[in-house]
């Protein structure tokens, strides 16, 4: 409606205003001078570098209020690297903003579309050249040209295929085996009962004949964590119980939401919290998610002694361990 | 010779062998409109120079290697310790190559200041307007640049492989397993096997180095060719219209200015690596994947991501056997998905809105767009809000809060903030449109207060200049698309769903105040 009425005049370019360089030669030569201080400064940072690769041992801490201990090499070169560029960007600066001429120029913009005749030119030559390429009409062609190229495709696909093995039954399994020991980590010695006190929580892995053939690959499935309480103090039901050995309770230390390692255990409402997405698993209950994002509580393990006392694996665990996947419960 | 002499020898000579005469000299004098958020994007060309810089640095030392190595180098805690190469090789460049550890800190520190700028240079360019016709196909390559930021900044973080890269790859692994149907055959050719293996860094090197470079080196060419021959949009003034473009030639005042600059980004990313610590790895220690850190962290560009997936309900569905996380695809890839499609759309959704098809090169005011305002303000909500969870275990022992507060208040939040930030940015805006007007038609308060014969006060109202009135009545102020549901012989039209839909969000987007007209201030003279 308000676009029917006449609008408010545009004023034009307002006028143009002199600078005291312009008009003043003291001022424009002061401007100079400036200039050429701040390359001046910009040459003094690359000294100050020089001097700090060369002289400066690496190992001198400085004291700087607010910034604590400085390695004054370190410090030597970055701010002599800063004030080196830094200088030279604000000379040129200044040098454009006093010296240069500083004259709004106003250029004409042209509209992208071409002029009709150009544009209805253009296009009839687009459809010629489609026309004559037949491709309207002899859809064999067209059909056969897009299944073609559709299965070219296959091609980088299947070169890709060597990236890695498929998944196989390793991805649901660890290396808990029936009768696997469990082992201080680090350290790789056997654990009896009484190494746990009640309330304390350790990390331990399965037995290996020789420990150096413990990889990532194996810590990132096997990681399992300890936790003693006192038998009265779990609300479990009786097949869950039966996994615990003396108030002693395993779970796996993998994360059953994204994989991080679950390591934060708090000891007055024995909660397991992991620090990624704060997922917070009761312990009591067997790691049952009381908050957060993850869905499955973690898998508990099946732990029992040995005849000598030491702390063994009944059971391999009875699901894969760490985050969910599409064929998890195949 | 003076300079000028040989200078233009030099053009003759460059003339001589490209006949490129014309097309030079139309380009320095190209003209440029000066503005301070014009700087936003250059500020992220030059953080990307910066990087190419410094990331090459870092690879003349660094072993993209997950090869087992025992650490014997300067940094005591660690000696004897088993690591992988390319941790080691971090740490070499930390503690023994001389500005090892400097240019680590700048290429760190450029990468956030990149990724920081491209979406400062973003929200300029959507709350402007700037993005409408002719330049939707570059507001897409911007949108391409930002995602491929944000992948490349992951990668690069999680090369050093120390304990918390490695516990964000293993966070990305979950969320390649979380694809139905494929999901564990994409993380097992990620990773030749099981996580973690021995060939993820050496593959993600290579893409952080060539691959993603590459990409965007190719998209920054085109997205700056683009800006060079549609020429750069300008703010509305006195003697700037649709058909011009007012500002400084390219020579020399543009060069001194831009080249400048560059040097100023880089001089103060220099200063900022020379003395604030970022990422310091060799307190985190080697990767291993029982072991973690507390206050896990990303890179803020990732942390709206890892807020998001920290507040998902704990959801899975199980039929046949087969799992579907929701708890890690609504967050994880669902709905980043519909964000970054709907904001490469969204130039196309606002041209259906407003049915305007013109070509746009003055920019608006976000307050005489109230709608689209308020949507940026609601998008900017939802991503606080979300971001702010990712925080929320240090939110939590800063400010002594539990965590489940924090987790709670941003579920709520996030579905309640957003709308209300619509509302309020829009109400905002109208305000505004609501005193410009006023502004224009009763000029200036200035604070005198004069006392009337009749013993009445009143405040003197100074009017305002020309200029100024102009700028505030510029803008356009487009009616309502008319989109009757039935045509003119009576018959309803096809898509009536649609239209209804295009009809009341036309009408809802053409909600303004009216501006001043020319009318109007002759009406209160004439009193």
């Amino acid at each position: 409606m308000s676009n029917q009425l006449e609008p408010i005049k545009d004023p034009g370019l307002p006028e143009h205003v002199y600078r005291k360089s312009d008009t003043d030669p003291k001022a424009a030569d002061r401007a100079e001078r400036q200039v050429a201080a701040m390359f001046g400064i910009s040459a003094l940072g690359t000294v100050l570098l020089v001097v700090s690769y060369v002289f400066i041992p690496d190992d001198i801490f400085i004291f700087i209020p607010i910034m604590g201990n400085q390695n004054a090499h370190q410090l030597g070169l970055g701010l002599g690297m800063a004030i080196s560029l830094f200088f030279i960007g604000l000379g040129a600066i200044h040098w454009a903003k006093t010296l240069m001429p500083d004259h709004e120029v106003v250029m004409q913009r042209h509209e992208f579309r071409s002029p009709e005749e150009d544009r209805k030119d253009f296009v009839d030559t687009v459809k010629e050249g489609a026309a004559n390429s037949g491709l309207g009409r002899r859809s064999l062609i067209k059909r056969s040209l897009g299944a073609a190229l559709g299965l070219s495709a296959i091609s980088p696909i299947l070169l890709l295929r060597d990236l890695g093995p498929l998944p196989g039954p390793e991805q649901k399994m660890t290396n808990w085996k029936s009768g696997t020991y469990l082992v201080t980590d680090p350290g790789d010695r056997r654990i009896k009962a009484s190494d746990l006190e009640v309330g304390s929580v350790a990390q331990v892995m399965p037995e290996f004949a020789n420990p150096k053939d413990r990889h990532l690959d194996d810590i990132a499935k096997d990681a399992l964590l300890l936790i003693r309480l006192r038998p009265s103090e779990f609300n479990l039901e009786p097949d869950r119980l039966a996994m615990t050995h003396e108030g002693i309770i395993a779970f796996s230390k993998i994360c059953s939401h994204m994989g991080c390692a679950v390591a934060l255990y708090e000891q007055t409402t024995k909660h397991l919290l992991c620090p990624c997405h704060q997922s917070t698993f009761d312990v009591t209950r067997a790691a049952k998610v009381i908050f957060g994002p993850a869905a499955r509580p973690l898998p508990q393990l099946d732990i029992t002694v040995d005849s000598e006392g030491y702390l063994v694996a009944r059971k391999p665990f009875s699901e894969p361990v760490g985050p969910s996947f599409w064929g998890r419960e195949k | 010779m003076t300079v000028e002499a040989k200078l233009g020898q030099v053009a003759n000579y460059v003339d001589e062998r490209t006949g490129a005469a014309a097309f030079l000299k139309k380009s320095l004098k190209k003209v440029f409109p000066d503005h301070w958020s014009f700087l936003l994007g250059e500020v992220a060309l030059y953080s990307f120079v910066i990087l190419l810089l410094s990331g090459t640095f870092l690879t003349f030392w660094f072993d993209p290697s997950m090869r087992e190595v025992v650490y014997e180098g300067d940094y005591q805690p660690l000696e004897g310790v088993k690591m992988s190469a390319a941790y080691a090789s971090a740490l070499h460049i930390s503690f023994e190559v001389r500005g090892g550890l400097l240019m680590r800190q700048i290429h760190h520190w450029a990468a956030l200041i990149f990724m920081a700028a491209i979406v400062a240079h973003l929200l300029r360019v959507f709350f402007t307007g700037a993005f409408r016709k002719p330049r939707e196909g570059n507001w897409i390559i911007g949108i391409g640049l930002l995602t491929l930021g944000i992948v490349e900044g992951f990668l690069g973080y999680s090369l050093p492989d120390d304990l918390l890269s490695g516990t964000g790859i293993r966070i990305a692994e979950a969320i390649i397993q979380a694809i139905p149907v494929v999901g564990s055959y994409l993380s097992y050719f990620a990773f030749g096997g099981v996580f973690p293996g021995e060939l993820f860094i050496p593959r993600i090197y290579i893409v952080h180095v060539l691959l993603l470079p590459g990409a965007f080196l190719a998209l920054i060419t085109v997205h700056l060719m683009l800006v060079w021959y549609q020429k750069h949009t300008q703010y509305p003034g006195p003697g700037r219209t649709e058909k011009n473009v007012v500002g400084y030639p390219l020579m020399p005042m543009y060069m001194a200015k831009a080249g400048g600059f560059f040097f100023i980004v880089f001089g103060v990313t220099a200063f900022l690596g020379a003395v604030a610590s970022i990422n310091p790895i060799w307190l985190y220690g080697p990767y291993n994947p029982g072991q973690i850190s507390a206050g896990s962290q990303p890179d803020w560009y990732m942390g709206w991501l890892d807020g998001l997936v920290r507040m998902a309900p704990p959801i899975e569905t199980y039929f046949f056997g087969y799992t579907i996380s929701w708890n890690i695809l609504i967050p994880g890839l669902i709905i980043p998905g519909i964000l970054f499609t709907g904001m490469a759309l969204y130039p196309f959704i606002e041209s259906w809105i407003t049915g305007d098809k013109r070509e746009h090169h003055l920019l608006d005011r976000p307050r005489n767009a109230p709608n689209r305002t308020a949507l940026g303000a609601m998008s900017l909500t939802f991503m606080l809000v979300t971001l702010i969870n990712g925080g929320n275990d240090l939110i939590a022992t800063h400010f002594d809060l539990s965590i489940n507060q924090i987790m709670w208040g941003t579920r709520i939040g996030v579905l309640v903030l957003p709308p209300l930030a619509f509302i309020i940015t829009k109400r905002l805006c109208l305000s505004l449109q609501r005193a410009d007007r006023e502004l224009v038609l009763h000029g200036r308060e200035t604070g005198r207060l004069l006392r009337m014969p009749s013993g009445e006060f009143v405040e003197v109202h100074e009017p305002i200049s020309p200029e100024k009135a102009f700028i505030l009545t510029s803008h356009e102020q487009l009616p309502a698309l008319d989109l009757p549901a039935v045509d003119a012989r009576g018959v309803k039209r096809a898509g009536a769903l649609k239209n209804k839909l295009r009809a009341r969000l036309s009408k809802a987007n053409a909600e303004a105040v009216p501006k001043v007209s020319a009318d109007d201030l002759k009406q209160i003279e004439n009193h």
